[in-house]
């Protein structure tokens, strides 16, 4: 017998009924947690939401800006202007990230666009070393807590959220939600899950130092949370 | 069958009590707990405002641990199914060794000198950074609290806040003495980046990157992993190798299912709505994506938790989601802090933990720290009842060893005695006994000139103990209110 054979085993023997009315179970408490989170959803309009959204990114020491479809592009270059910027990392074959290149373009402003083409291990230290600041597209978020969801991918890694010093992130106001729940839900997770999805709230930080708050351990050391709203609104 | 072989038992030293005494002579230590117990408890207050919403989650809470343990042997066989289907490699570790042995074995195959870790207990409690060290292969904690504990040689004394025991002056002087180009500073956010400056190329440069897990779902085949710093996101993404290891509980039902979990878990620890990442991991990289590792890994390690289990109310100790709010609310805990424990897991948590991880005989005096006061069971997030389980270890703890029970703890009878054994029974006879007790109460009374004044254990911090001239019976007797 292997060690999960023995292990199995001796569970089995302790919980013999294990399994036996699993699909019901299962049922029974996924209903009782959606109905717990139901009950304390209350209708809200998308404005409301993205207000809730900025404040709780403000409390965690993000840095929200709301603009809408035409006006957020020349937003975002005046902030990485301002910030000193020279390599921003992004998907310059999105449409965002098309529109950011553009502004760029137009501002005339001296920074450079890279895009992720080569596997992180071909080019690990200029990533680490030389990129100022990364920008991605959430894919929703959770508008009381501040939450980005964001589903990296082959265009989008993980590490463009991750090891620039600055993360922009952007969030269209219609995907903002109320609470996990309802996020899991509408986005299905139960179906499948992507190789990595992340909830990003804030910046990187911590407390292990006589539980002062210190931004930047590891992650990055600012969040500028771009919510973008319709044309006309 | 009490032999202790695991390296940690050897190396408690001194014993419990001397180790508690120590620490409760030591100011400064106790001020750092008691600033950080006093921090860490209005904080988790501050995130529950409203009682009915806190015992609504906690219901959930509950409600998902249990359900998940009462079908665990089923759904890790699930998990194994679906994360091997992801592409995730799935092996079983019954002992501490066993899984020592997994992970060389990994980093062997691909001539690995060195692993970056994010927090992980699992790993302090098989003592891998001691056991890949003496096999050449070097590991490095990543999380500011570990990486600090790790550079001054110590272990953590707090699951959540290893590095809880030291000043920031204590830090200024460490890394001034440890890292290279590095000037003496108080300042957190100097010491953060100085941390942070260090850890940077060690991410780069790992072979492997070894995690802790939060949760785990036997449905989609995540790995959920909770943490603010982002190291746990680096080991999980820059290294091409990954290596999670979990305790064989951590397993639930359906990801949906963590919902709340993950709302209870950083409101209970560090008091926070949400912690700055939630990192869910699904499967190695896919083709076509440019970062992520190419192997994951994922070690199920038993470890004692099977004794646990075993026992129908010995297995809540199971349902922890160690967030650490029994020891930020614990009065032992607050006084003597997390090292005095002797064990990977301090606290309440710890007290009812460690004993199936290491035997009772190693662990004999840990379920009596504790003054049954109950605040770890009010604040559980799941609603362990943490001090039933104290007294149910204690009841072990004092068991004839040779009596046949049937589920034996290792180390059952650590703390028997047939003097004592004989005191009890004499004391359980007498009151089952009316003329025995009459005569006792008789004895006790007239004869109280004859009370020794030193009465061991109690008459070492107080008078001695001695029975009234009269009796309750007595006095009712006068009043004409015989018994």
């Amino acid at each position: 017998m292997n060690a999960r054979e023995r292990m199995l085993g001796k569970l089995r023997a302790a919980v013999p009924e294990a399994g036996r009315n699993l699909a019901a179970d299962n049922a029974t408490i996924s209903q009782r947690i959606a109905a717990h989170y139901a009950e304390r959803r209350r209708d809200t309009s998308v404005h409301e939401r993205v207000t809730a959204m900025c404040s709780a990114l403000t409390a965690i020491r993000a840095e929200p800006c709301v603009a809408n479809e035409l006006q957020w592009p020349a937003l975002v270059v005046a902030e990485l202007v301002k910030s000193g910027v020279k390599r921003l990392l992004l998907d310059t074959a999105s449409a965002e990230g098309t529109a950011l290149e553009a502004a760029i373009r137009k501002a005339d402003a001296d920074i450079e666009t890279i895009r992720y083409e080569k596997n992180i291990e071909e080019w690990k230290s200029e990533l680490f070393d030389t990129i100022d600041a990364g920008f991605c597209v959430a894919r929703s978020g959770i508008a009381p807590l501040g939450t980005l969801i964001v589903v990296p991918d082959a265009a989008a890694p993980r590490t463009i959220s991750l090891v620039p010093p600055l993360h922009i992130a952007l969030v269209r106001a219609s995907t903002l939600q109320l609470d996990m729940q309802s996020v899991a839900a509408t986005e299905g997770w139960s179906n499948g899950m992507p190789t990595n999805l992340l909830m990003i709230t804030g910046p990187s930080k911590t407390s292990d130092i006589q539980q002062v708050l210190a931004f930047g351990a590891h992650g990055p050391c600012r969040l500028m949370v771009v919510i973008v709203t319709d044309a006309d609104a | 069958m009490n032999t202790q072989t695991n390296t940690q038992a050897l190396r408690f030293e001194p014993d419990f009590k001397s180790r508690a005494h120590d620490a409760l002579a030591d100011p400064k230590l106790r001020k750092s707990f008691r600033g950080a117990m006093d921090f860490l408890q209005s904080k988790r207050t501050a995130m529950f405002p409203d009682d009915a919403e806190l015992q609504a989650l906690r219901d959930l809470g509950e409600a998902v641990r249990k359900h998940a343990l009462a079908n665990l042997p089923e759904l890790l066989v699930q998990l194994e199914e679906k994360l091997s289907a992801n592409g995730i490699t799935v092996h079983w570790a019954e002992t501490a060794d066993e899984a020592n042995e997994i992970i060389l074995g990994i980093a062997q195959r691909h001539q690995a000198k060195r692993v970056i870790k994010g927090k992980s207990m699992a790993s302090e409690e098989i003592e891998l950074n001691h056991y890949l060290a003496e096999h050449g292969v070097n590991c490095v904690e990543a999380d500011m609290g570990e990486y600090i504990v790790q550079l001054a040689d110590e272990k953590p004394s707090h699951i959540i806040m290893p590095a809880v025991h030291k000043t920031k002056a204590d830090i200024g002087e460490l890394f001034e003495d440890k890292i290279p180009d590095t000037h003496y500073t108080e300042d957190v956010d100097e010491l953060i980046q100085i941390g942070r400056r260090a850890l940077r190329h060690q991410f780069m440069e790992a072979d492997i990157g070894l995690s802790g897990v939060n949760f785990a779902a036997a449905d989609t085949g995540t790995l959920w992993l909770v943490e603010n710093e982002g190291n746990g996101r680096m080991v999980t993404t820059v290294p091409s190798v990954h290596i999670a290891i979990m305790g064989m509980e951590k397993v639930v039902a359906k990801l949906e299912h963590i919902v709340p979990m993950a709302s209870l878990l950083p409101r209970s620890a560090t008091g926070q709505m949400i912690t700055t990442y939630f990192n869910l991991i699904s499967s190695p990289r896919k083709p076509g994506e440019k970062d992520g590792p190419k192997e994951v890994h994922l070690v199920l390690l038993d470890n004692g938790r099977t004794q646990a289990f075993a026992d129908d109310e010995l297995r809540a100790t199971l349902q922890c989601i160690r967030c650490g709010a029994c020891m930020n609310h614990c009065p032992v805990y607050g006084r003597i802090g997390g090292h005095a424990y002797g064990t990977t897991y301090p606290g309440p948590i710890g007290k009812i933990i460690s004993p199936h991880l290491l035997g009772l005989r190693a662990t004999a005096d840990l379920p009596t720290a504790s003054t049954l006061c109950g605040a770890c069971g009010e604040v559980c997030p799941v609603r362990i009842p943490i001090p039933q389980l104290l007294v149910r270890l204690r009841t072990e703890a004092n068991r004839n060893p040779h009596e046949a029970v049937a589920h034996p703890l290792r180390g059952q009878g650590a703390k028997y005695r047939r003097s004592e054994k004989l005191v009890w029974r004499f004391w359980s006879g007498a009151f089952a006994h009316p003329a025995i007790y009459r005569v006792f109460r008789w004895a006790a009374t007239r004869l109280r000139a004859l009370t020794p004044k030193s009465q061991l254990g109690w008459t070492q911090h107080r008078t001695p103990l001695k029975p009234a001239e009269k009796s309750l019976a007595d006095l009712l007797n006068e009043r004409g209110q015989p018994e």
